[in-house]
């Protein structure tokens, strides 16, 4: 009955980490790589010249190195010049930048599938290239990408576990400095593993009721 | 008087050189339909109209302005746009919006008209070719006929002096290819200017006052409709009406 009382005790002390650590570090990381994704994507799928090349560099050492090397390099680089960085903005740009990567891939490729065609009746209509990306490419390639999309923001909730290695007090960190005062390793683990699948099953649940809302265009009802 | 003036449009590809020296002249009012083999290069010279594709060398003449067709500046092709329709093969609706918006996004992003003046001229545009009741739906949910019903009044939306076809009916269903031909004829007789690139045979010898005829990126025989069907006067021109008609 000792680890009814703990699990119950430490019940808040992770949740409220997860909410004031966790899930602010997730949304506002994940807002600032959808940023830098679309403007990846666009300087990709436009050919700028120069920065196209930029963008490959960038998305090769993202995807080339693990996140939890990129924390540490956000995080002690700023040392070497002497500078004490705060650990949840190191956290939260390094999420952003690494995310951005992988975001960036994912909507260039939805970009890439719409037809050529929509693009040139855009300009034969009079459209601006911009205006076309806003009101033609954008709009239908976030409709393919949100499946993917939604599997990284979750993915994310749980990677952001990881910034507990650059003193981010969030959920994880905050659920072994318990379990090192009591010794209950495996109890509170369980426990703080059961609150991540909580955060992800209502962001599944977010998904899909997403997916049905946007799903209008694409599939005819009818063909008369 | 002339609209339209080509000269010496030359376009190739990596495979070879498509289009070897176009001159070609549109009216004011003319429908002129564009014959030829499948690979003669119809649907390159009319890209290349609309810089779609940038020509290799050639001039062309548009209401009064000359452009370069191998090279021109951003604003001399949005401007250029502005006062043409295109009308693809494969439609090329915008399938994230509803037909209504397929029709005023010309207007309203593309030239900042006002929201509802642009509704009112997209219906206006719909209902002349039959599709004002689809307004609402997404081209998903439309045949090919009625897409490319709705992709002919996007292009007359804007107003423009001049439409091109490149095959408009060659996706279809042969019983879909008439409502799509009689839209057209409608138009051709209200006076709007047209070069319309078809393999309809009856539909060129019917609708069209002028017939161009082309082959391996050449054009081999111009001229008024009428002598172009009863009297060609090119051998080569004569073979292809035999095989076609
Ligand atoms: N983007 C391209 N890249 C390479 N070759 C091309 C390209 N577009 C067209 N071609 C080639 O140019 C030639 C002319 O093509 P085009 O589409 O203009 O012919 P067309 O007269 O419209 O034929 P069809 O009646 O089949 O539509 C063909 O040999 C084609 O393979
Ligand atoms: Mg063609």
């Amino acid at each position: 009955m000792d680890i009814w009382n703990l699990l119950i005790e430490s019940f808040p002390r992770i949740i409220l980490p997860g909410l004031a650590m966790t899930i602010p570090l997730t949304i506002i990381s994940f807002a600032l790589a959808l940023v830098i994704a679309v403007i990846v994507a666009l300087i990709q799928y436009s050919k700028v010249p120069v920065l196209t090349q930029i963008a490959r560099v960038y998305i090769w050492i993202i995807r080339g190195t693990p996140l939890l090397v990129q924390l540490m390099v956000g995080y002690y680089g700023p040392s070497a010049f002497g500078i004490k960085p705060n650990g949840f903005v190191v956290a939260v740009i390094v999420f952003a930048i690494n995310e951005g990567a992988y975001c960036a891939e994912t909507i260039r490729g939805c970009m890439e599938s719409v037809p050529k065609g929509q693009l040139e009746a855009g300009y034969c209509v009079g459209m601006s290239y911009p205006g076309i990306m806003w009101h033609v490419i954008l709009p239908q390639a976030f409709r393919a990408a949100f499946p993917a999309l939604g599997n990284s923001l979750i993915s994310m909730v749980k990677d952001t576990s990881l910034a507990s290695n650059i003193t981010v007090t969030e959920m994880f960190l905050a659920t072994r400095q318990i379990a090192g005062r009591t010794y209950q390793f495996l109890p509170l683990y369980l426990e703080v593993a059961f609150i991540y699948l909580m955060f992800s099953t209502v962001l599944e649940a977010f998904q899909r009721r997403g997916e049905a809302r946007l799903g209008r265009y694409d599939h005819g009802t009818s063909g008369s | 008087m002339a609209l339209l003036e080509v000269k010496n449009l030359v376009k190739s590809f990596d495979r070879g050189t498509v289009l070897k020296g176009i001159n070609l002249t549109v009216d004011k009012g003319d429908v002129m339909a564009v014959l030829g083999p499948s690979g003669s290069g119809k649907t390159t010279m009319l890209r290349c109209l609309n810089y779609l594709e940038i020509a290799d060398s050639g001039e062309m003449t548009f209401d009064g302005v000359t452009y370069d067709l191998s090279s021109s500046s951003k604003k001399d092709i949005a401007a250029l746009r502005k006062q043409t329709g295109f009308v693809f093969q494969s439609y090329n609706l915008f399938s994230n919006k509803t037909v209504l918006d397929n029709v005023t996004l010309g207007l309203t992003s593309g030239r900042g008209t006002d929201k509802k003046i642009a509704e009112e001229t997209a219906l206006r545009e719909l209902e002349r070719v039959g599709m004002a009741d689809h307004a609402d739906r997404y081209p998903a949910q439309l045949s090919g006929g009625q897409q490319q019903r709705v992709a002919i009044a996007r292009a007359l939306a804007t107003d423009p002096k001049i439409i091109y076809f490149d095959e408009p009916t060659s996706a279809l269903d042969p019983e879909l290819t008439t409502e799509v031909l009689d839209v057209i004829r409608e138009l051709a007789g209200s006076g709007i200017t047209m070069v319309v690139v078809t393999h309809e045979m009856s539909f060129a010898k019917d609708v069209s006052s002028k017939v161009v005829f082309m082959e391996d990126g050449l054009i081999i025989e111009q001229g008024n409709s009428k002598e172009f069907f009863n009297d060609p006067k090119e051998e080569r021109t004569r073979e292809f009406l035999k095989l076609n008609i």
